[in-house]
């Protein structure tokens, strides 16, 4: 006997959308010249038109982000920043469903992840950075810690006002004034955020918010009115920038990709292990930097695990993201869409085995099953490149030195996971891991305490905790 | 007077422990401060550097993983050594550079000293920037720092000693490996240094140390995919932006620094957080 889950839509209404939008400069919104539009990829309607800034327009941004520096926001104390820092802490917990919807529409994600996780844990980064604007001297970062001045921040489509509060809680808190360019495709919650910080009285100029394509990331990552370079993305782009400033006096912090492993060893409890395993790689559509993408498993289970893991994804709900049933949604971008649908097509084209469970996607939209790829080798491309999308490689290992040592050959060090009930074992793991956060016993898991960030071509510096305020303050973060 | 022919030394590289000699078969000549000829080092070449990278790699899992407290012991022993050789050093020092009596003693102690610092320093350094973190959740959740992995180093030109061990020193207290290009015009007392290093317990290939020229070692140490990080103290500031644009393929971490701090330990090291579940 089967059951089928009736729909559980929330409801969009809740949101106020407005057919354009232009630029968030010196407090005030103002128009934008050129034009695109955002759409929702679940649906493929669009939602409303952003605007492309242009060299005038940063100008302006960083023009208004200066003044508010040298005018106001430097000469405010500690515990003054950090009361606004509160307010925008409560205004997003007070707007949080609003919020949430919004970013289920402009991004597919599924309304029960930005709902219980995107919006919650970026209340929190404000609340939690508020309380540190007063404390920064007894941050073991220097007796006087000083801010840099402007910052330039480029967030990511996969986690749009998450990765906002990442980069402007701290920011802000340590008496930094910001430029943020929110990702193309999921430039709303930005927008909305743009009007918390008026309705918590922000000082004018402290947060700008322009929106645009690389373009316009290229022209901030380049202007000479920028202290420091916060960006969080792609490796390829993330060299770019790294490139880009090198000549300069930028301060600059990158979050880039991954390819993570999730380890399981023998003595690993099944049943749980495999749900870390759907949190690992099918969290968010598997557009998650540090997704357990690569999946490692101890010879002698390793059937067992692929067998509950397929019966498992087989009860993964997929469909409207407004659904509150639904775990997997629409994947961001056609562009997304179709890179997913190539490395996929490699993993076939090198001798990989891709089992997806029967489901049906919806006929508009941009939709791809959740897939894994048995029989991965780590020579495969889709063993070593990062897919951004619901596909797990799976591999094996005998011995706990070979897992580590498959685990480890990879260009990229973000995230790892490991599974095992001897702890002494998954400590060894961990310790013998070379990435900058590893879960044991669980995947995906995010706090404002828990600095986050990785080894290698994952990237420079930590967000979050102590360790993500020295990105903000001089002379901690580089030389 | 004696008649007695001194009996000179052969300066060579310090690769993974040994001294060979530059596979390229290259030397160019160092003289003394008024000219004269003193010795004719080894002009590294590509491959030298890949070799000593091949060594730092490997040396660099034992070596990070050797307890905090071995560490200093072995950089504390280092010290040890090198105070023994004070007097070697110091006439070294004079005759390559033209330094007073003084402020070549002045230099050697500081190293030795130097040393010693580092030293108490590796089974310090994580408690005080390692933190507990509180997450919201039923997890043990902490960070520690750990070493990088394999850094590239150019010392300064002056002062050739002490600048070259204020920077191995704080790289390899946490547990990276380090290959570092000496002083070009007074590389004597780097390579006289290795000795120190070679009888001084210390894992073979921790700590690699060549000769030669700057403008060639550099841009080939940032192009090198399997170098983590580099400190660049020693290099002209005209080359900076080059270094780090060729660093950049690989994302290396590129630092440089005035003197010694707690700063240039961590500048090399990576913070690593493990969340550990909580629950029966």
């Amino acid at each position: 006997m089967s059951f089928e889950y009736a729909p559980a839509p929330e409801s969009g209404t809740i949101t106020n959308i407005k057919p354009k939008y232009g630029h968030f400069i010196g407090g005030k919104f103002v128009a934008g010249s050129k034009h695109f539009p955002t759409i929702n990829p679940a649906t493929e309607e669009i939602l409303s038109q952003i605007a492309l800034a242009g060299k005038s327009d940063v100008d302006a941004a960083v023009k208004a982000a200066r003044k508010a520096y040298n005018s106001t926001w430097s000469k405010t104390s500690g515990k003054e920043r950090g009361k606004y820092l509160f307010r925008i802490a409560r205004i997003l917990q007070e707007r949080a469903r609003e919020f949430a919807v919004l970013e289920t529409l402009d991004n597919g994600k599924p309304i029960r992840e930005s709902r219980d996780t995107d919006i919650p844990l970026a209340a929190a980064h404000f609340f939690y950075h508020a309380g540190w604007a007063d404390k920064l001297e007894y941050a073991g970062l220097g007796s006087s810690p000083k801010p840099l001045g402007v910052a330039g921040q480029i967030i990511p489509w996969n986690f749009p006002l998450l990765m906002l509060a990442w980069k402007v809680a701290p920011a802000l808190a340590t008496g930094n004034t910001v430029v943020l360019k929110p990702a193309e495709s999921t430039s709303l919650t930005a927008l909305l955020f743009a009007e918390v910080c008026q309705q918590a009285e922000l000082p004018a100029g402290v947060v700008n918010i322009v929106t645009g394509d690389g373009s316009t990331g290229a022209l901030i990552v380049n202007h000479p009115g920028i202290d420091k370079i916060a960006f969080t993305g792609s490796t390829e782009v993330g060299k770019i920038i790294a490139r880009s400033v090198a000549p300069t006096k930028k301060s600059v912090t990158l979050e880039l990709g991954g390819k993570g492993a999730n380890i399981v060893f023998e003595d690993a409890a099944i049943d749980e292990t495999v749900e870390g395993i759907i949190d690992g790689i099918f969290f968010n559509q598997g557009h998650v930097c540090c997704a357990g993408s690569r999946l490692l498993l101890q010879e002698n289970v390793a059937e067992e695990v692929l067998h509950k893991l397929k019966k498992r994804m087989e009860k993964i709900c997929v469909g409207d993201p407004l659904d509150k049933n639904t775990d997997v949604g629409a994947i961001n971008s056609k562009e997304q869409l179709a890179k997913i649908v190539e490395l996929a097509k490699v993993g076939d084209d090198e001798g990989g085995q891709r089992w997806s469970p029967a489901c049906d996607l919806p006929k508009k939209g941009y939709w791809f099953a959740p897939t894994i790829f048995t029989g991965v080798t780590s020579a495969h491309r889709i063993a070593r490149e990062e897919i951004f999308g619901p596909v797990l490689s799976v591999l094996t290992f005998r011995t706990p030195q070979e897992a580590i040592e498959k685990a480890n050959n990879t260009p990229f060090g973000l995230s790892a996971g490991v599974w095992g009930e001897k702890g002494s074992r998954t400590l060894w793991a961990a310790q013998h891991l070379r990435a900058g956060v590893i879960w044991t016993n669980s995947f995906n898991k995010f706090d404002p305490t828990s600095p986050f960030g990785g080894y290698k071509e994952s990237g420079w510096g930590r967000e979050g905790g102590r360790h993500g305020l020295a990105a903000y303050l001089k002379g901690v973060a580089g030389e | 007077m004696s008649n007695r022919i001194d009996v000179k030394k052969t300066y060579k590289l310090f690769i993974n422990g040994s001294f060979p000699r530059s596979e390229s078969g290259r030397t160019y000549e160092v003289k003394t401060s008024k000219g004269a000829f003193l010795a004719n080092p080894c002009l590294a070449s590509r491959k030298d550097l890949r070799e000593a990278v091949v060594a730092a790699r490997a040396a660099h899992n034992g070596w990070s993983k050797a307890t905090a407290y071995n560490r200093g012991q072995i950089l504390y022993r280092i010290a040890e050594m090198l105070q023994a050789r004070t007097s070697e050093f110091i006439e070294e020092i004079m005759i390559t550079t033209g330094a007073t009596k003084v402020k070549a003693e002045k230099e050697v102690l500081q190293a030795v000293d130097t040393l010693v610092w580092y030293a108490g320093w590796s089974d310090k350094i994580s408690s005080l920037t390692g933190s507990n973190n509180p997450v919201a959740g039923p997890f043990y959740n902490f960070t520690i720092p750990e070493s990088m992995g394999v850094v590239a180093a150019v010392a300064p030109e002056n002062p050739s000693l002490l600048g070259l061990i204020e920077s191995i020193a704080p790289i390899i207290t946490s547990g990276n490996t380090v290959i570092i290009l000496a002083s070009t015009k007074a590389p004597l007392s780097a390579m006289s240094f290795a000795e120190v290093l070679a009888t001084s317990d210390l894992p073979a290939g921790v700590v690699n140390i060549l000769t030669g020229k700057k403008d060639e070692i550099a841009p080939w140490m940032a192009s090198h995919m399997d170098i983590d990080a580099m400190d660049i103290s020693g290099l002209s500031s005209k080359l900076t932006a080059e270094i780090k644009v060729a660093g950049a393929e690989n994302l290396k971490r590129v630092h440089s620094f005035k003197s010694a701090s707690a700063h240039r330990i961590t500048a090399f090291t990576e913070s690593k957080t493990i969340w550990h579940t909580i629950g029966v």
